[in-house]
């Protein structure tokens, strides 16, 4: 009886193929978000603006320079924060320095697979940065998936702050 | 007048001429900037593929958690007193990735400080076991696993619960930390609908003790196995929706002349909107037994609100009826709990609670304290 539940098991598992948690490749959500895409430009993160992206991880900021797209007042970002143990990558496109998509592109934790359904994901549109980088409005979270969904939470957040320097330097020049 | 028109002749040839240069030297400079351009964008792509994202490619990683808790405690019943200061956990876990498919995870954990003969702690394996994915949505788990039952035994991290010991329901009926060696099939679907299928090693107490039964996959009986299934929505922000029923096939593994098999059930839900969050969970067994032991259950009903993402309280009221040991069946043990949760950190937790419970629960009346980190 046993081994004939373990085969059933098995035989279901394995009838669906192999494959990574991979949702969609950056490159292509960041073509999506462009009639004719841009060539890609770097922000360096240092002084009192790695100081902010610090204060929103709530952690040492790994990286020097983050990579993005931009034409006029639309930017793209993928950006990555671990969950539990493992990075999210996220693509986030910001317009008029408002979110309008947030995507979950690769997510490689064991728990908290809920954060990358549209059902969460959509509460991130239309939402802007505050003066003390929070959102403008409050995530529901998810019981159980803690920790994936602050690792979100901190991407819009670090998105908007991003946006919201190199639109400042766009127009300072 | 012939010296006037050689300069003219002369100064427009130059003009002429430097300006087929100047035209040049645009050309050039047109040419350099393109190349600069190219190269600048060849070095942007070596930055992208290297450094910064090594640190989060290593494939083996650890973590963990630990609480110290302080117990001031009183009970009028048998007049007598628990005040006593125990680092209660201290675990860590290890990780490692095979390859994007297959996976190890591990917690290792030292309850009470100090483990050995005659001493307070233990050291316990709650989980080494091998992940599988089969599909997106899909994997498949084998080894040492926590069974998913409840709702602190799978998340019970510090920082993630409110008051400085666990629930009693928890603790008695469930049994959390409840661990058992097996394998798991799970999948979950864009609804929000996810499930779990285990057969494990199941528990051994032919008296129907259930938190005594864990084996902890130590030289575990295996003479009868348990098999466990849960169904879980959190389709809805803010919404966990749950049931598990689990068969033990027989907790005495065939040392008594009749199996005593046993069938929990479990649900709870959860509901978090705008920093207020209400929870209720009811666990029941039924043991096929001639004794008190025979129904054994518990509820949980727990009201939290977080003011900020640093401050929250919580009041919580659970009971329950059970097999305390071979001979003493307590039934109706209430406790009610109210405290506070302070995060300096969002990963450290500074906890303060005070328990009042009835005199069938021990009557055991006074305050916890406790900090938790987890990372």
């Amino acid at each position: 009886m046993i081994y004939k539940i373990l085969f059933t098991c098995l035989i279901i598992a394995t009838a669906n193929s192999f494959a990574k948690g991979t949702y969609q490749q950056p490159a292509e959500f960041v073509a999506e978000a462009f009639k004719q895409q841009p060539e890609p430009q770097v922000i360096w993160v240092k002084g009192e603006l790695r100081e902010q992206i610090e204060n929103i991880l709530q952690h040492k900021n790994l990286s020097k320079r983050v990579r993005y797209w931009k034409n006029e007042s639309r930017s793209v970002w993928i950006l990555e924060e671990i969950g539990k143990k493992k990075p999210i990558t996220v693509g986030i496109v910001i317009d008029d320095n408002k979110i309008s998509r947030l995507k979950v592109l690769v997510f490689r934790e064991t728990r908290g697979w809920e954060v990358r359904y549209p059902f969460f994901t959509q509460q991130f549109n239309k939402l802007t940065l505050n003066s003390d980088n929070s959102l403008s409005e409050t995530i529901d979270g998810i019981s159980g998936a803690t920790l994936s969904v602050r690792a979100l939470e901190k991407l819009a957040r670090i998105a908007l702050l991003l946006n919201k320097t190199v639109q400042s330097q766009v127009s300072s020049k | 007048m012939t010296l006037r028109k050689t300069l003219i002749a002369a100064t427009i040839a130059t003009t002429l001429t430097s300006t087929g240069s100047f035209a040049a030297d645009l050309d050039s400079l047109q040419k350099q900037i393109d190349e600069l351009k190219a190269e600048n964008s060849q070095i942007l792509a070596n930055l992208e593929s290297t450094s910064d994202s090594t640190s989060y490619s290593s494939a083996t990683t650890i973590g963990g958690y630990g609480e110290l808790h302080y117990n001031n405690l009183s009970s009028d019943l048998n007049n007598s007193d628990k005040k006593e200061i125990d680092f209660h956990r201290f675990v860590l876990f290890f990780a490692h990735e095979f390859n994007d498919n297959i996976r190890f995870f591990s917690e290792l954990e030292l309850e009470h400080s100090v483990a050995g003969e005659g001493q307070n702690g233990e050291v316990e394996l709650e989980q080494a076991y091998i992940e599988f994915d089969t599909s997106d949505t899909a994997n498949i788990k084998a080894g040492v696993f926590l069974i998913p039952v409840g709702i602190i035994n799978e998340t019970h991290e510090p920082p993630t619960f409110y008051g400085v010991e666990r629930n009693n329901v928890e603790k008695y009926i469930i049994p959390a930390t409840w661990w058992e060696g097996g394998v798991m099939y799970s999948a979950n679907s864009a609804s929000g609908i996810s499930y779990d299928l285990a057969i494990t090693s199941g528990l051994y107490n032919a008296d129907g003790v259930i938190r005594s039964g864990r084996q902890k996959v130590s030289n575990a009986v295996a003479d009868a196995l348990a098999y466990t299934a849960r169904v879980k929505y959190t389709g809805i922000t803010g919404l966990e929706l749950a049931g598990t029923a689990q068969y033990q096939s027989d907790l005495a593994q065939g040392t008594t002349a009749d199996e005593v098999s046993a069938v929990l059930l479990e649900a709870h839900v959860r509901y978090t909107i705008s920093g207020f969050t209400a929870t209720a969970l009811y666990a029941d067994w039924n043991v096929d037994i001639n004794t008190t032991a025979d129904s054994q259950n518990g509820f949980l009903v727990e009201a939290s609100y977080k003011f900020t993402d640093k401050i929250g309280v919580f009041a919580r009221q659970t009971e329950i009826d059970y097999q305390k040991d071979a001979t003493t069946f307590v039934e109706g043990a209430a406790q009610t709990d109210v405290g506070i949760n302070y995060w300096p950190h969002e990963d450290v937790v500074i906890k303060a609670d005070y328990q009042m419970q009835n005199d069938d629960a021990g009557d055991f009346d006074g305050f916890n304290v406790g900090i938790g980190y987890q990372f």
